[in-house]
């Protein structure tokens, strides 16, 4: 023991992992796992100023991911799990004698074992010039904030040095800042390392449609810069010189090992700490190295992030001493690089003796695929550009013989028999998941051991599709062909009376015109169910596609009317929403929350008069609760009379755009977001739709509308405004995907149109956005080549579908209160028009009322309440 | 119950419990096929009055037992294996409309009553 106090040993053995990137989130994670921080004391230490976050998906900061969202880290499981992490504090140096760590800010600790985690940093060419003002690198959130402040103020041109993977995000950014962009790539492709010559054509030419200026084939010389130091251009190795205001370094990465190499640990000859199959250093039995500081045993340093997984569950199982071993990686990677699909895999260039190509090549849609076959008609791997759809089943089938002609694996549907490989053809060992290195009989095992019957359920119990996404539709296969396997029955039919799903009932009603219900039920239901009365669940759904619908069936649209208001919840068929004591609650429309005082006024006056408990929701509305249904008409008199309408929240409808006050008043605003919100509800009020829907709008990237929680929400940028969907509040939050960028009012609302009618048509019953995007297949790419790129060819319908609601909205209140036989149903009872029921009662509480509520001779459910009765 | 004829001068009838008397609670074209009504009892108890697609009318007591409200008449109603039922609008147990008997716990159940539709001297 040295005479510095070390702080805080305890008498539990301690780890200290140094980097706290998504490789060390993922090792603490490992070690929660095997019970390790309970048994050990654990200590990070993190250079950065936060916590580890994503960044694999850093770039989407650009597209208006916060750094919150970004964030991998739980601080509720750091607090958990005892660990002890240090944030803006970097290890400086290491005693391996002592075995203690000394970080910057002077805290020492000692340790029993020490996890090295500290990743990379950029690759920065030695050319003159090269920290010149307006140099960057792109590898963590402070640079691209630097970035982004410098690209506002002081650069229109920017330039980004490297061309692989990085680079091209790197540029994209700075197109998205409004930069003119320059790629300069040394050598003769783009993303040379993942594709090949052709592969590059391809990318080159979708990349450069995009607007984006490629150099490739020439290096970079020298860094130009004024006389105040700041950058004007760059020399190029061709003798041109590129003007340029702003210069992005992205030329590769290196293992960050200098703490290791200060400390004796041996190291590669172009870096990296040599580690075992253990990912323990070579030197040191109490060192550990994982990520891409790490040279692994294979002699490879890998800068992926499945491959640091790994080594971090590995060095997790190692010290808890359990059999792991890391012998090397997949290479395999799947992404979408500014809108264009690029994978590759396996032995992609093609190193195999005496292996042969498999080409597919239209230059003209930017698509390129290659497979690479053995001699022995083993797919060895192959490269996919424009069109990467097959990638999950091509992967699982490498190092196999695919059970089918390898030229049907790429060719484009229509050419030929599309090859259809089931995932059933995939071996067991087949690993699906790569990023978290799930293999197929896992899967398997999830659905027929632990009994999941929904790809949602398979994520959460394997991991698998957790990560980057890229297998859930092959997930999506297995576990519907496992489920057939394992011979449970999957009755995909809406309730008891139909056996088609609500999809299916949408296209019967709209392909026949069919405009009543019992119609319906008697022609299409299931054999005992016809002639009879339904149930409660198809009612309301047939109700509602037949809503949806009516102006182009040629029905009315009106959900009172005839059929219609006997298929409705009781909250459509009195136009307000039920509460638990028998009264209703009345919210009428506000659009876009914006209310003029006089109307505040009406409000006020009619809740008083009526005796009503008022609320302000999270919608931007106001509530009013304790109405008796008798007193609907009379209420809605005088809301109709001072110009409100129906606010449909009883409906499974358009709830509220709600909106934050924007450009008008704001600072910070740069559109017109009220405006945006005000026009977005009244276009879509009324719509039936299989659940409720929320919007919002904000007028900058500060967010305050909430948009990305909703299921549209739009977000407005400088040049116009983004388009998110599927977001979710609630019980299972869900944060919405970008769908589309920087788009004019016009464009906005037809996305929108599109996208509503898409989901209206192809949700199940009370399917949320959210959930229907994760379940429908393809996900997010599908929706977006359907409802951006109309892949089927139906966007042309589903406009006109929503032109037709929108020219045949009316008020469903205005209707109602100036049609008497409607009225007569708004009554106490039957035989007493006039007299309250006597079990709605209210008693006092914070000035307003709240129910009496009787108490229940059964108990099953508790229930508050003061009344005797 | 009996099948109703068209005929707008038939009036709901309920048979009250105990008394043997027929308590006549409204004409008959007040309910729509498919949905109820509320009737308030002499005894100020309430009953939900039905109509199927077939002009059957069927009365259970309109008080959900599950929330204490009366509001059993305003759920949609339906058929199982045959049987008629309404589901309660507010936490949708379901209660078969000829015995009253709650579908989704053996252990509730709401009054039935007798109901029919007569023709009535004014």
């Amino acid at each position: 023991m040295s005479t510095t106090a070390p702080v805080g040993t305890g008498p539990r053995p301690t780890i200290v992992l140094v980097g706290h990137g998504m490789v060390g989130q993922r090792f603490l994670e490992a070690l929660a796992e095997r019970g390790l921080t309970a048994t050990h004391r654990v200590v990070v230490l993190c250079e950065e100023p936060r916590p580890a976050y994503d960044r694999v998906a850093l770039t989407s900061y650009f597209s208006g991911k916060t750094p919150e969202d970004l964030s991998m880290t739980d601080m509720a499981f750091i607090e958990k799990e005892r660990i002890e992490l240090y944030v803006g504090d970097p290890a400086e140096t290491v005693d391996r004698e002592a075995r203690r760590v000394t970080a910057k800010s002077g805290q020492v600790f000692e340790y029993d074992i020490l996890v090295l985690a500290t990743g990379s940093y950029p690759f920065v060419p030695p050319v003159p010039n090269k920290d010149a003002e307006g140099c960057f690198v792109y590898r963590t959130i402070e640079d691209l904030l630097a970035i982004e402040e410098y690209a506002k103020t002081k650069a229109t041109t920017g330039a980004v040095v490297g061309g692989g993977l990085l680079g091209l995000e790197a540029a994209g950014a700075l197109k998205g800042l409004g930069l003119g962009a320059h790629i300069v790539e040394f050598a003769p492709r783009l993303m040379p390392v993942q594709v090949d010559d052709g592969g590059g054509a391809a990318l080159l030419r979708t990349i450069e449609n995009m607007g984006l200026t490629v150099h490739t084939g020439v290096g970079t010389q020298e860094i130009v810069t004024d006389e105040s130091g700041a950058v004007t251009g760059m020399k190029l190795s061709d003798g041109s010189e590129l003007a340029t205001d702003l210069v992005v370094f992205s030329a590769g990465v290196r293992p960050r090992d200098q703490l290791a190499r200060d400390c004796g640990l041996t190291v590669g000859e172009r870096g990296g700490i040599t580690v075992d199959e253990q990912c323990r250093t070579v030197n040191d039995p109490h060192v550990f190295a994982i990520g891409e500081c790490a040279l692994a045993a294979d002699g490879r340093v890998y800068g992926l992030v499945a491959p640091g997984y790994e080594q971090a569950e590995t060095a997790a199982a190692t010290i808890a001493a359990d059999e792991a071993s890391f012998t090397g990686a997949d290479l395999s990677t799947k992404l979408k690089l500014l809108g264009v699909d690029v994978a590759s895999f396996g032995d992609a260039h093609g190193a195999t003796e005496d292996c042969l190509d498999v080409v597919y090549s239209d230059s003209r849609a930017g698509l390129y695929k290659k497979l690479v076959i053995g001699s022995d008609g083993t797919l060895l791997g192959g490269i996919l550009v424009g069109d990467a759809e097959a990638y999950g089943t091509l992967k699982a089938f490498t190092g196999s013989v695919p059970p089918v002609s390898p030229e049907s694996l790429v060719l484009p549907a229509g050419a030929g028999e599309p090859a259809q490989l089931g995932p059933s053809a995939l071996p067991d060992d087949a690993i699906i998941c790569s990023c978290n290195n799930v293999r197929k009989g896992t899967i398997r095992g999830a659905v027929t051991e632990h009994k999941c019957t929904t790809v949602p359920e398979v994520k959460k119990c394997t991991k698998a599709g957790t990560t980057c996404g890229s297998c859930v539709k092959v997930l999506g296969q297995l576990v519907n062909a496992e489920l057939e396997a394992s011979g449970v029955e999957v009755d995909k039919g809406l309730c008891g009376c139909f056996g088609q799903t609500r999809q299916e009932l949408y296209e019967i009603v709209l392909a026949l015109r069919i405009t009543s219900y019992q119609d319906l039920l008697d022609r299409y239901g299931r054999e005992g169910a016809r002639g009879g009365d339904g149930c409660e669940i198809c009612k309301p759904a047939v109700g509602s596609i037949i809503a949806s619908l009516a102006p182009t069936l040629g029905a009315s649209g009106y959900v009172l009317d005839g059929e219609q208001a006997s298929l409705q919840d009781t909250n459509d068929h009195f136009l307000a929403n039920l509460q638990k004591n028998g009264s209703y609650s009345i919210v009428p429309r506000i659009p876009g929350g914006e209310i003029t005082p006089e109307k505040l006024i009406v409000i006020g006056e009619v809740a008083r008069d009526f005796g009503l408990y008022t609320k302000i929701t999270g919608g931007q509305r106001i509530d009013m609760f304790g109405a008796r249904v008798e007193q609907l008409p009379m209420i809605w008199a005088r809301l109709v009379d001072a110009g409100f309408e129906s606010g449909h929240a009883y409906g499974k409808a358009l709830r509220t755009v709600k909106s934050c006050v924007g450009q008008t008043w704001c600072r910070y605003g740069v559109q017109d977001s009220v405006r945006m919100a005000i026009d977005l509800e009244l276009r879509y009020r009324g719509l039936r739709s299989p659940h409720k829907l929320k919007s919002a709008v904000s007028g900058c990237q500060r967010e305050c509308a909430e948009a990305q929680s909703k299921d549209f929400g739009v977000i407005a940028t400088a040049n116009g405004w983004n388009l998110y969907v599927a977001g979710n509040g609630g019980a299972t939050p869900r944060h919405a995907d970008l769908l589309a960028q920087d788009l004019s009012d016009a464009e906005l609302i037809r996305l929108i149109d599109r996208f509503l009618m898409f989901y209206i048509r192809t949700a199940d019953r009370l399917e949320r956005t959210s959930t229907w995007l994760e379940r429908i297949e393809g996900g997010l790419d599908h929706v977006r080549d359907v409802v951006v790129h109309d892949s089927l060819g139906i966007c042309d319908e589903l406009e006109k579908l929503m032109a037709d609601h929108v020219a045949n909205y009316r008020d469903e209140w205005a209707e109602t209160i100036n049609d008497p036989e409607k009225l007569s149903r708004f009554v106490s009872f039957v035989n007493a028009p006039d007299t309250p029921d006597p079990l709605v009662s209210f008693v006092p509480e914070r000035d307003q009322i709240k129910p009496d509520l009787p108490l229940l001779s059964i108990g099953t459910r508790p229930l508050e309440g003061t009344a005797t009765r | 119950m009996t099948l109703a004829p068209e005929t707008t001068d038939l009036k709901v009838q309920l048979l009250l419990d105990g008394t043997g008397d027929w308590f006549t609670v409204c004409d008959l074209a007040l309910l729509t096929p498919g949905r109820g009504v509320a009737a308030l009892l002499p005894d100020g108890r309430q009953a939900a009055i039905f109509l199927d697609r077939s002009g059957r009318l069927y009365a259970i007591d309109n008080r959900d037992p599950f929330t204490g409200a009366a509001v059993l008449s305003r759920g949609l109603i339906g058929s199982a294996q045959g049987r008629p039922f309404v589901a309660s609008p507010l936490l949708k147990q379901r209660f078969d409309l000829e015995s009253g008997k709650c579908l989704d716990d053996d252990e509730v159940a709401v009054t039935a009553y007798e109901v029919r539709s007569a023709g009535v001297a004014v």
